[in-house]
């Protein structure tokens, strides 16, 4: 699915339901959707449930899926899709909030999408992240992962933490932390970033709903979004091909000797900018960190080094394989 | 005979919240907070540049990250030697300001409304706590709206500080020396459209809808006050060398106005899970080593005192101090302060947007150093945050945080001595423990 075709999906809602023009009460709850296009019409007359869930991380990838300019959030989490729990959102609290996440697992086995923000400790069985308790005691954000991951319908890695481990399982790793995909050993889609721009995260949950499984790359993230390298389409480009550098931050011209990971991070960054196309890293001057990378961060620090030469100038393009005659 | 009450998770925060009660005839008479998640910040920072500090702390909080990015600036500042030019303290001002009226808004429309208005019958409003739910129909229905109508504007909120930051959450553009973005008329222009709708926002619809919360929940002016102590490293400086700034620096101990001491910060940890040996540093000499068994520890937060004494931070710390909000201490004067803090943000916004010279400098190289030290002090929109670095042989040899959460949420400290929203749970009175509403009500006005 193209960004087109996706905003066309999305994007008609709003209008089709008569949202954009004011503020009413019967937004949130559950007015009929008479007007709404088939398509989404399909999705919305089963609203498939989907529990998200939070370990260790930092929340930033849910203030980031609230960003989202089109589709509008509030009607793609009340209305498209049944949000059974999101931490940060849901109004239980306590043993109720417990309660809706064990009704998942109980309930709806094989049906629901799990979305898992932040990454997984495991070392001291799980008690460096702790999460409600039951008759045995504390219960950790490994059980709850290993629970609910283990009886959902599909599972999504949301942000670079739940993707690869990132920024928690950074050198010592203190607390053992893990990828969700390294703790259930099961088919898990990375939807890496830190944040991820909103884009993915509800695109990759379209395509789940509209056309299944995306196209998946090497790393489990899906292709329509993490496929060229940033370096090819920045606007910088034409300065490292002139080899015009910036020296300190703040100077003109590719960032390169400043520690730009564009060379190596595949995502759309530069074409679909962020918070509604106001800005974005490269954009503001400075380096791009390749935080949609399974290498980050260690790998790629210092953060404002130089990746090393022969990673500067990646191999292949891979608009080339595009060109007609080629073979490839 | 009294009974326990535990809500584990606390949800509607930024986090992993516990907080257990004993209940005895209505009222809680004892509580204690537990933060359970650690993720060792401080450990991952060691041997690192120290330049990457300042994107590596902001993840720290997806909340309030420009606040950590801008904590540890100002620290690598200090400790590099390096002095920001003039645009870049108004763009960080301009940064940090509109992502306090995000916070604030978001807090209250996303975070807490949900505590005093009845969601919709569905997921995910739909379990909440049963009963005391005070609006009339009409009111419910209306403030259902202007939840949504909140989303629209705190993201808006994100779109202006991306314009000087890059992105949001987790901007990249305050360095060490600076800003690496530059105050172009566009993106003033962009901000300043944009500011009008937010402030628009804050007046006719925000204060609006805290004095209407305020007035169908008036007890809750009575409960909830807490320790009575406040501490405020102060925000927004307005001038170059930080003498004068929009919220001040100071403390206010047992009913007196004092100034702040960084010295008689000390952390204490008996009863968190950390090693005891680490206890009572000040965060300059303070080290990090946790210890996930523990004895008699039951929380990961550690706890801070300033002169001994737990002290709350955050709006109504900062409003008091600076003498702009002196009505009382409670539920309902946090979610108050929070707001009138959030109109005078934003009409100092509009100030500080025509300070800006967009043909000047916003960043100077800040050249490495073999050995250095520095403190990053500011405020998140949640309160005090402080970062300590020390730099030996160029790399970061230790790094200490104490972010505001540490000082509302502290466990008891080394003589027993409850934190803040320990001390402020007490005497509320709970009608039905298998819902209560009225503790979540105390824990989230700080915002935790």
């Amino acid at each position: 699915m193209t960004r087109r075709e996706f905003l066309r999906i999305f994007g008609a809602t709003a209008a089709g339901i008569g949202l954009a023009g004011g503020i009413t009460s019967s937004v949130l709850a559950g007015e009929k959707a008479e007007k709404v296009l088939p398509v989404l019409k399909k999705i919305a007359a089963d609203r498939p449930p989907v529990v998200w869930f939070q370990a260790a991380g930092c929340t930033g990838c849910s203030v980031s899926l609230l960003n989202a300019v089109y589709p509008d959030i509030a009607e793609v989490l009340t209305k498209i899709i049944s949000l059974q729990a999101h931490p940060t959102l849901m109004a239980a609290t306590g043993e109720g909030a417990l309660g809706v996440f064990e009704e998942a697992v109980e309930k709806q086995a094989g049906k629901y999408i799990l979305i898992v923000e932040g990454a997984v400790p495991t070392a001291e069985k799980g008690l460096y992240g702790r999460f409600g308790e039951d008759e045995r005691g504390d219960l950790t954000l490994l059980d709850w992962v290993r629970k609910l991951g283990g009886a959902a319908k599909a599972v999504m890695a949301v942000g670079t933490c739940a993707a690869f481990g990132g920024i928690p399982a950074a050198e010592p790793n203190p607390i053992g932390a893990k990828s969700v995909g390294a703790v259930l050993g099961r088919k898990v889609i990375n939807v890496p970033g830190c944040p991820p721009h909103p884009d993915w995260m509800i695109g990759t949950l379209a395509h789940l709903l509209l056309f299944g499984l995306p196209e998946l790359d090497e790393y489990s993230r899906p292709r329509l979004f993490f496929r060229e390298v940033i370096h090819f389409n920045c606007p910088r480009y034409y300065d490292f091909e002139k080899q015009r550098y910036a020296r300190h931050l703040g100077d003109e011209g590719c960032l390169v000797f400043l520690g730009c990971k564009g060379p190596i991070a595949q995502a759309d960054c530069s074409q679909r900018l962020w918070n509604n196309g106001v800005n974005w890293c490269i954009g503001s001057k400075a380096p791009c960190l390749g935080c949609v990378q399974p290498e980050f961060p260690d790998k790629l620090s210092p953060l404002y080094a130089a990746l090393p030469e022969e990673k500067l100038r990646p191999k292949i393009h891979p608009n080339e394989k595009k060109k007609p005659g080629e073979t490839k | 005979m009294s009974k326990k009450i535990i809500i584990d998770p606390v949800t509607r925060i930024e986090g992993h919240l516990k907080v257990e009660m004993e209940v005895d005839g209505g009222t809680v008479v004892e509580a204690t907070c537990t933060g359970s998640l650690f993720r060792g910040f401080e450990l991952i920072m060691r041997g690192r540049e120290p330049k990457d500090a300042q994107q590596l702390t902001q993840r720290i909080c997806g909340i309030c990250p420009q606040s950590h990015g801008l904590a540890a600036s100002l620290g690598l500042e200090e400790a590099l030697g390096v002095e920001p030019p003039e645009n870049a303290r108004i763009m960080r001002n301009l940064m940090q300001g509109i992502n306090y009226i995000m916070s604030h808004i978001l807090h209250f429309y996303h975070l807490v409304a949900l505590d005093y208005v009845k969601g919709p019958e569905t997921a995910p409003f739909s379990p909440a706590y049963e009963g005391d739910y005070r609006l009339s129909k009409k009111e419910n229905e209306v403030f259902i709206g202007h939840y949504r109508q909140a989303l629209d504007i705190r993201k808006k909120c994100h779109e202006m500080l991306a314009l000087f930051g890059g992105k949001m959450p987790h901007s990249v553009t305050s360095v060490p020396g600076g800003v690496t973005e530059k105050p172009t008329v566009d993106k003033i222009v962009s901000f300043q459209w944009r500011l009008k709708e937010v402030n628009h926002f804050i007046d006719q619809v925000y204060v609006p809808d805290v004095q209407a919360v305020g007035k169908a929940y008036e007890d809750y002016f009575q409960i909830g006050a807490g320790s009575r102590n406040f501490l405020s490293f102060g925000v927004f400086p307005l001038d170059k060398a930080h003498h004068q700034r929009l919220f001040k620096r100071g403390v206010y101990l047992k009913g007196r106005a004092e100034s702040m001491d960084v010295n008689k910060i000390r952390e204490q940890v008996k009863h968190s899970w950390y090693s005891n040996e680490t206890s009572d540093k000040n965060p300059k000499q303070g080290t990090t080593s946790p210890q996930v068994q523990k004895g008699g520890a039951y929380s990961f937060i550690k706890a801070p005192r300033y002169a001994g004494l737990p002290c709350e931070v955050g709006p109504l710390a900062r409003m008091w101090i600076n003498g702009d909000y002196r009505k009382g201490v409670s539920v309902m004067d946090r979610i108050v302060a929070r707001a009138l803090e959030s109109e005078k943000i934003g009409q100092a916004l509009e100030g500080w947007l025509t300070q800006l010279k967009p043909s000047e400098k916003t960043c100077r190289h800040a050249a490495p150093v073999r050995q250095g030290e520095g403190a990053g002090l500011t405020e998140a929109p949640r309160g005090a945050l402080g970062h300590w670095i020390r730099i030996v042989e160029g790399l970061t040899q230790d790094y200490q945080i104490i972010p505001p959460t540490n000082w509302n949420c502290s466990p008891r400290d080394d003589l027993n001595v409850r934190g803040p929203m320990e001390e402020a749970l007490l005497g509320t009175p709970i009608k039905d423990p298998r819902n209560p509403i009225e503790a979540a009500r105390v824990i989230r006005s700080f915002d935790p």
